[in-house]
């Protein structure tokens, strides 16, 4: 069991069904809420379509974790507020693009494999290019306003439009299409054989996007738990100061965290381009709603609550999407607003704000 | 007297926009256990965090081994061998103690032969090793908060109150910490209200008023001198704990 | 007399109350100063905005309060307008009922905007009114039924407000400075100039409805002086200084936090009527944009938060940007090379690129903004002359 989950210290075994629910409710507000959220969904729909939905919601989240989870370490840990998150996500959403457009040749290849001679540069070169991006803005533009919340915000919107305006400078005004790599187009076709659910076709791509996700989101659980380096980090959430103090230069980092984040921006953006084939340099304003959502639903500083926060805001996305498509966005900002009542640091929230 | 390890002369820092200390001059002996008394407010706490490059220095000099290191980053400060309890412990509640201590050991894995000694000084680490250092006690707190200090050999501790609020046994255990790092040549400087526990271990003794050091010398002459006592810390030796 | 009127809050600088009169009278003389559709629809555009920005330096400069939701409010008032004068007709009854329904839905979301604030810490609060906003801005987006989509809406506004009405028959004369000072340069003959300058203006409707537009702005503004140097500004201030020590001090720092956000909230609905009426077209991209708050911000910061006057010069400065800093880079790139890299940086598409850079430059050199740079100055100025005066020596107060 991880520290993690720890926080609230052993306890007696609550008696009986009702105070074990309740307790359930308490501890792991979480899968709580995953788990009523997929029965409530399941009630208003059939099956099949809920099958459909849940596999693009997820894989809508595994993308939409990618992004946040850059920035909610950067909160968490710094204590950085950065609104130009966005704009690293649509110059990671370029990056990839360019590289798929000068690989076509791989990219529309039927081999997965020569496929990946593709996809692993498009996806590369978005995070080299976001985290140099991120490395340069925070030396440059974030370090002098340390500590200064309104500042940051001014300063973050404004380099958010720089790099947004760069973007036009570089790809032009016009939005791009991307090309989705011929391997992970179409979609496996469940065995006709099982029951309710045969014949359902899951995309293929949606299915990778997950797998990444949970791949990268073990890698950084990862990491956090058993590392040096997530042990600081975990630590310099708790307390800047005292790192400091037993001799670590955690300036050093922040940056190094920045960075990361940045990357991994990029990279979900890259993830979110061919996902959706088509590219604006405004997609990232767009997706930092999401962001937003999902850090402040999962606890700022909170890998596992980011996690669980992108799975929530992909599901009711998709969810909602499909039963009232005019209400996706009301339906995910509500879902924020109404864990705020509840849970006003976030469902496990990692730092006191 | 031996010579001195760390000297503050003339220091004056500030917290925010409050002057908190007017021109502190305190020599601490290297080898010995310092102890910094005084009454609430009079800057002792600030003192320390001020060595530790916590504090804006606005006047004076801090040397260490004769070493200007005033306004240095604190991280530059503790690896020059300096370790500090602050008054709050500072452990990392949410990380196990095994966590708090690898953090501690900056220069690489833990070294097994110290550690079994901060074991032997402090049994309940050995116990709550993989817990939560959030769910110990305040004593066993303080117990892990000294022993990150001493993980590894570190030439000065600074140690800010560290009996506040534990239980006369939990105190016995501290003495009995401090006696054997005293023993080991670790010089200490020690913030402390307690002036049974303060005359116990220390040697050396500076008493500081109102963001100023008002008396140093050897603890004996502090201790054996009841008028002075009154005359400096407001009370008598039977007074205090 | 001055005083009352600027409840005691002169601009303390005598550049700035040079700018201010400059621009009090542009406004005031406006319809018969600049000729043509476009110099007419920015000081519209102006009025509008000193109320949108004034309001929000009222929670941004005065009690440190982020919140990304003010263009919502704004957009409440535009489209509640055009959707009442949509549904019953061009009276102004049904203007006033828009008004009516706006300025309560803007202070019911305004008060669970301070609820939220109850809840979570103020870094939240930016981020959740973002979301809130955009929340907002996808529903009327979507509702296309009601609320006429990303097409938008037009505004059927009384027609004594439009340009068919003509008070009265005759024709004022205006006369044109800026082609009066050109005509100078180029003909050097001050008789041809002037004659060339003169232009009619023939009042109609919208001339009526500018006007409107100037008034409100002028009371409005005068108004949030009253505020900012009332006993209740004073306690915003004290929040924003160290809101701790406010609670210490025994005020209720939730209801006052919460009644600056209602009163800005409000006022933005108020200027997104008067929009409504002027532009006589909403739609979501005019009225609820990112783009636009992001405007907003840039107006308040530019012209100096806190101070209330920065709204008015930053307004002024930002829109006159915006109109002809486009016009001024197309110069520069006329003659060079197109798809060149220059063209690209230095194009008029781009003049959002220097403005944004322009801003985050003022953010750290210049944070006080214009006013608070004229100030400063102002100060030092003054400072300098006491120095200098054999006179009794002055009291330097401790800050």
């Amino acid at each position: 069991m991880s520290a993690h989950d720890e926080i609230v210290g052993q306890q007696t075994r609550p008696q009986g069904a009702l105070a074990r629910f309740a307790a359930f409710r308490q501890d792991k507000p979480h899968i709580f809420l995953l788990l009523l959220m997929m029965a409530v969904a399941l009630l208003m729909m059939d099956p099949r379509t809920w099958v459909l939905l849940t596999i693009s919601g997820l894989a809508m989240g595994a993308m939409v974790f990618l992004m946040a989870s850059g920035m909610t370490l950067t909160f968490g840990l710094m204590n950085v507020l950065n609104l130009a998150h966005g704009a690293f996500i649509s110059l990671g959403a370029f990056a990839g693009a360019s590289v798929l457009v000068w690989l076509s040749g791989q990219a529309n290849a039927p081999s997965l494999l020569i496929n990946l001679a593709a996809i692993l540069p498009a996806l590369g070169f978005a995070m080299v290019v976001a985290g140099l991006l991120g490395l340069v803005f925070e030396r440059l533009v974030i370090k002098p306003v340390y500590g200064d919340h309104l500042k940051q915000i001014l300063v973050t919107v404004g380099g958010s439009i720089i790099i947004m305006e760069l973007i036009h400078v570089v790809w032009g005004p016009n939005e791009i299409p991307v090309p989705r790599p011929e391997a992970l187009n179409g979609a496996f076709i469940l065995p006709k054989s099982l029951p309710v659910i045969g014949g359902v076709a899951l995309e293929k791509y949606r299915l990778i996007a997950v797998v990444l996700g949970l791949a990268i989101y073990g890698l950084m659980t990862w990491i956090i738990e058993r590392t040096r380096v997530g042990i600081l980090i975990r630590a310099g959430v708790e307390s800047r100061e005292m790192v400091e103090v037993q001799g670590y230069r955690i300036r050093l980092l922040f940056l190094g965290v920045f960075v990361a984040g940045s990357a991994l921006a990029g990279m979900g953006g890259a993830m979110w381009a061919m996902y959706r084939e088509i590219i604006t340099a405004h997609m990232g304003d767009e997706l930092m709603i999401s962001v937003i959502v999902v850090i402040i639903l999962g606890g700022l500083g909170s890998i596992k609550g980011c996690f669980y926060g992108a799975v929530l805001v992909g599901l009711i996305n998709l969810y909602v999407g499909y039963l009232e498509p005019r209400l996706a966005a009301v339906a995910t900002v509500g879902l924020m607003v109404g864990v705020l009542m509840w849970r006003p640091q976030g469902l496990i929230p990692v730092i006191k704000v | 007297m031996a010579e001195s390890i760390l000297s503050l002369s003339g220091v004056r820092a500030d917290i925010d926009q409050y002057h908190i200390l007017h021109g502190v001059d305190l020599e601490v002996p290297a080898g010995e256990l310092t102890v910094l008394l005084g009454r609430n407010g009079a800057g002792k706490s600030t003192t320390l965090r001020t060595i530790m490059g916590l504090t804006t220095v606005t006047q004076g000099k801090v040397r260490f081994h004769g070493e200007d290191i005033t306004g240095q980053p604190t991280p530059r400060i503790a690896r020059k061998g300096i370790a500090f309890v602050p008054e709050n412990m500072g452990i990392f509640s949410l990380l196990t103690v095994r966590e708090n201590m690898v953090l501690a050991a900056v220069s690489g894995p833990v070294d097994p032969a110290r550690l079994d000694w901060v074991f032997d000084l402090f049994p309940p680490l050995k116990k709550f090793w993989d817990r939560p250092a959030g769910n110990l006690s305040g004593g066993q707190k303080q117990m892990l908060a000294i022993a990150r200090a001493i993980i590894e050999p570190r030439e000065l501790l600074l140690v800010d109150e560290p009996t506040k609020g534990l239980a006369p046994a939990i105190i016995n255990d501290l003495a009995g910490a401090f006696e054997q790092l005293k023993q080991q040549q670790v010089t200490v400087l020690l913030v402390e209200q307690n002036f049974n526990f303060s005359r116990r271990l220390g040697q050396s003794a500076a008493v500081m008023n109102d963001g100023g050091v008002v008396w140093s010398g050897p603890m004996n002459d502090l201790a054996d001198n009841d008028d002075l006592q009154h005359e400096l810390l407001g009370l008598g030796l039977g007074e205090h704990q | 007399m001055l005083n009352r009127i600027l409840s005691g809050d002169y601009p303390r600088s005598r550049a700035l109350s040079a700018l201010l009169v400059l621009i009090g009278v542009c406004l005031a003389l406006g319809p018969f100063l600049f000729p043509g559709v476009r110099a007419f629809s920015m000081l519209g555009m102006i009025c509008v905005f000193i109320i949108v920005v004034a309001s929000y330096d009222l929670m941004l400069g005065y009690t440190h309060i982020v919140s990304f939701a003010h263009t919502m409010f704004f957009g409440i008032g535009a489209y509640g307008v055009a959707m009442s004068t949509d549904a019953f007709g061009s009276s102004f009854w049904a203007v006033f009922i828009g008004i009516g329904g706006a300025v309560v839905m803007s202070i019911l979301l305004s008060l669970l905007l301070g609820l939220l604030s109850l809840r979570v810490k103020a870094i939240f609060f930016a981020l959740v009114t973002l979301a809130v906003a955009f929340a907002f801005l996808s529903l009327v987006t979507q509702l296309y039924n009601i609320t006429g989509g990303e097409d938008g809406l037009a505004v059927r506004s009384p027609r004594e407000l439009g340009p068919a009405f003509r008070p009265f028959d005759s024709k004022v004369p205006g006369f044109s400075v800026i082609d009066f000072i050109v005509g100078l340069f180029a003909q050097g003959n001050i008789g041809q100039a002037f004659n060339d300058a003169l232009f009619e203006v023939r009042i109609n409707g919208r001339h009526l409805m500018y006007y409107i537009a100037f008034v409100i702005s002028l009371l409005v503004f005068l108004f949030l002086l009253r505020v900012v140097n009332s006993p209740f500004g004073r306690v915003l201030q004290a929040i924003r200084e160290n809101e701790f020590r406010a609670q210490a001090l025994g005020y209720r720092t939730v209801f006052y936090r919460t009644v600056a956000v209602i009163v800005s909230a409000v006022l933005a609905t108020l200027a997104g009527v008067l929009f409504a009426l002027i532009n006589r077209y909403v739609n979501p991209e005019n009225t609820l944009n990112f783009e636009l708050m992001v405007f907003i911000l840039l107006m308040c910061v530019i012209g100096g938060m806190g101070t209330l006057y920065g709204a008015i010069v930053g307004t002024t400065v930002f829109l006159l940007a915006q109109n002809y800093l486009q016009d001024l880079l197309r110069l520069l790139v006329q003659n060079a090379e197109p798809g060149s890299l220059f063209a690209e940086l230095a194009g008029p598409d781009r003049w959002l690129l220097w403005f944004g850079l322009l801003f985050v430059l003022s953010v750290y050199f210049f944070p006080s903004g214009i006013v608070g740079q004229l100030r400063l100055w102002a100060e030092r100025r003054r400072e300098r002359k006491a120095d200098k005066t054999p006179s009794a020596p002055t009291l330097k107060q401790e800050q």
